[in-house]
């Protein structure tokens, strides 16, 4: 049915089985978003891991399509995400509709100069597909297909698996095991953790179609539209001309009728009109629950992405905070192997991803309320908001087909050092994702490709005189005109003063910036002890 | 003083006619069913709320209504 050629990866017999087995520092369990993109993100800091998946594939079905900036930003240091925008539909503007008439238009950027939009569609098989061809061609990543893990031995040191393979089943033991095995995670099971949570019982109709005529590049949401007049519908364009159809079915739709093709066509058909055509991609009714675990770590077992939390589909928040679980916890993961920070700097992940998946789980359950209201007055309120939007500009706002994915905010984690200074206007308080800006620097290019994999001084400096000394191990960034800089420093030179403007750079402003590109402090003018102070907090000493 | 009442929700009066802003609000309910009267309030009260514009108030609004609805505070 699908249009997408699935390929099949090649299972390799593992060494374990001919017991030629050692401990391993990492092992990963899951190969789908969270997965390849932690085993990623951990070889570029020069840590090996093993990453096993089941079976041999990308994820079945398009399930997540709509790629965040954030994690765009986060594979481009794989060099992936270039392919992904190439592949993808660009797209930041969407438009609301109330039964046929446009009744709110938003745009998701309102401001140019970064380097990557809002949102890139693209199937997730495709994402998967991008990251695992990095993955194998990375030597320090062991990428294991086919391999089921079905048994866990959690020890004070270790962690021992048990491993289901076509050949056999063999054990592999970990200093540390990231479970990114998905919502139905097998590690939460067999280790009997609770994933507590809401469950939704309205039913929703996805179809995937490829469709041959022009299509519309926004993402648009019906309440009410003519063509399903008793619910919501949303379109949203993917690449290989596909569309995505998400019909609200209700509580008691039968799953099995709805997905007939004949019916899906008939509902097709009265929304494209007499003319269109298309060929099925993929088609599946869904529910979905809100759930997250109480700790994302238990010893030397760490939970991320679905595996540790869900959320409904409205916002794209899944996939794109598994990405950002993964970021968080990969730098801390090296330091703690390294022996450069504490094991206890790991429990800033947790705290720091589970206020993230709260904010997730609470902006996507108001959407959930919105368009599928729970009771008789939610219902009114919703109808009422719908119904002034088109004369009133605040009712608009109000209108909550899914609040999109923006990196969340951490406020008041242990790592980050507050405000001393009180008169910022602008620019990401310590607990926020950095904001990117074009930058110059011999070529042009993006403040996010001067972000490395270590922590970063960004600092305002007109002369070499007004930076302050670079503390061991951190990568400085002078905004500067010129090009000289000292050693340990690159210049960049602010083009269009954005950089000034969005981080409200005055002359000794400096930003410390963490390796998943969140902002840990920020001064008018740091002296070295406050640095200091300051870096020994984020890296977990302090 | 009632349960949460921390101030910002005026309790004295506000209305240079009372009695006419009452009954247009009442009036504005005849011949319509019960559907419709909820319909109608939710619409009435987005509006409202948007151009009080103060969470507290609002808030504090939403806890006096809701004493409202057993027939008010008894100890004041
Ligand atoms: C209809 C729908 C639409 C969505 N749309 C979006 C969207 O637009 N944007 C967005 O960001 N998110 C979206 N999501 C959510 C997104 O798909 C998930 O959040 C995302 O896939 C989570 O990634 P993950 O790596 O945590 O888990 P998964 O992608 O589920 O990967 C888990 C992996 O673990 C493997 N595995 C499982 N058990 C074992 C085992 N015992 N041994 C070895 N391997 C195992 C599986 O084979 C799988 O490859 C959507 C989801 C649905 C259902």
């Amino acid at each position: 049915m699908s249009s997408y050629q699935y390929r099949h990866y090649p299972y390799r017999r593992p060494p374990e089985l001919d017991g030629k087995g050692k401990r391993r520092q990492v092992v990963i369990v899951g190969a789908g978003l969270a997965g390849p993109t932690l085993a990623l993100a951990l070889a570029a800091r020069g840590v090996a891991s093993v990453l096993l998946d089941e079976d041999d594939t990308v994820s079945n079905g398009s399930r997540s399509i709509c790629q965040a900036k954030h994690s765009l930003e986060i594979w481009d240091r794989f060099g992936i995400a270039r392919r992904m925008v190439d592949k993808g539909i660009t797209w930041e503007q969407g438009e609301v509709y109330l039964q046929d008439r446009p009744i709110y238009h938003f745009n998701l950027a309102p401001e140019p100069g970064h380097k990557f939009p809002a949102f890139v569609n693209l199937q997730q098989y495709y994402v998967e597909e991008y990251l695992f061809d990095r993955c194998l061609e990375e030597k320090l990543i062991d990428l294991r297909f086919c391999n089921k893990v079905v048994g866990i031995r959690p020890g004070p040191e270790s962690v021992s698996l048990d491993i289901e393979t076509p050949d056999g089943r063999y054990a592999l033991e970990a200093e540390w095991l990231v479970a990114c095995d998905g919502v139905r995670s097998a590690v939460r099971h067999l280790l009997d953790l609770p994933f507590p949570g809401e469950v939704f019982h309205d039913q929703f109709l996805i179809a995937d179609i490829r469709f041959t005529s022009e299509l519309p590049k926004e993402r648009r949401f019906w309440f009410y539209p003519p063509f399903h007049p008793t619910n919501s519908v949303l379109l949203h364009r993917q690449a290989d001309n596909v569309l995505r159809v998400d019909f609200q079915l209700g509580r008691d739709a039968d799953p099995e009728e709805e997905k007939k093709p004949e019916n899906v066509d008939r509902r097709l058909r009265q929304m494209f009109g007499p003319d269109a055509t298309w060929e099925h991609e993929w088609t599946s009714v869904y529910t979905f629950t809100c759930r997250m675990m109480e700790r994302f770590a238990e010893g030397r077992v760490i939970f991320a992405g679905d595996a540790a939390h869900v959320v409904s589909p409205f916002g794209a928040r899944g996939g794109n905070a598994a990405v950002a679980d993964v970021d968080n916890l990969a730098w801390k993961l090296a330091r703690v192997l390294a022996g450069s920070s504490p094991a206890s700097l790991l429990d800033s992940y947790c705290s720091e991803r589970r206020a993230a998946a709260r904010e997730n789980i609470l902006n996507s359950t108001r959407s959930t309320d919105f368009i599928t209201p729970k009771f008789p007055a939610s219902r009114a309120f919703r109808d009422a908001t719908l119904a002034l939007a088109r004369d009133f500009p605040f009712a608009r706002t109000l209108v909550n087909s899914g609040r999109l994915s923006v990196p969340t905010v951490q406020p008041g984690s242990p790592l980050d050092t507050p405000d001393g200074d009180s008169d910022w206007l602008r620019g990401p308080a310590p607990g926020s994702a950095m904001v990117d800006a074009p930058v110059v620097n011999g070529a042009g290019g993006f403040l996010v490709d001067h972000v490395g994999q270590e922590f970063t001084l960004m600092s305002f400096a007109p002369r070499a005189a007004d930076l302050p000394g670079l503390p061991e191990g951190v990568a400085g960034l002078m905004v500067a005109r010129g090009s000289a800089a000292p050693a340990g420093w690159t210049a960049l030179h602010d083009r269009d003063g954005l950089l000034r403007q969005r981080y409200d750079g005055r002359a000794g402003t400096a930003y410390l910036i963490r390796p998943d590109r969140y902002v840990a402090a920020r001064w008018r003018r740091p002296d070295a002890r406050e640095l200091a102070t300051a870096l020994r907090r984020a890296t977990g000493h302090g | 003083m009632a349960d949460g009442a921390s101030g910002a929700l005026r309790r004295t009066l506000n209305l240079a006619r009372p009695d006419e802003v009452y009954n247009a609000i009442v009036d504005a309910h005849r011949n319509l069913d019960d559907e419709q009267c909820r319909a109608f309030d939710a619409g009435l009260i987005l509006l409202l709320v948007n151009h009080v514009g103060d969470a507290d108030v609002i808030r504090e609004a939403l806890a006096a209504a809701r004493l409202s609805l057993n027939g008010g505070s008894r100890a004041s």
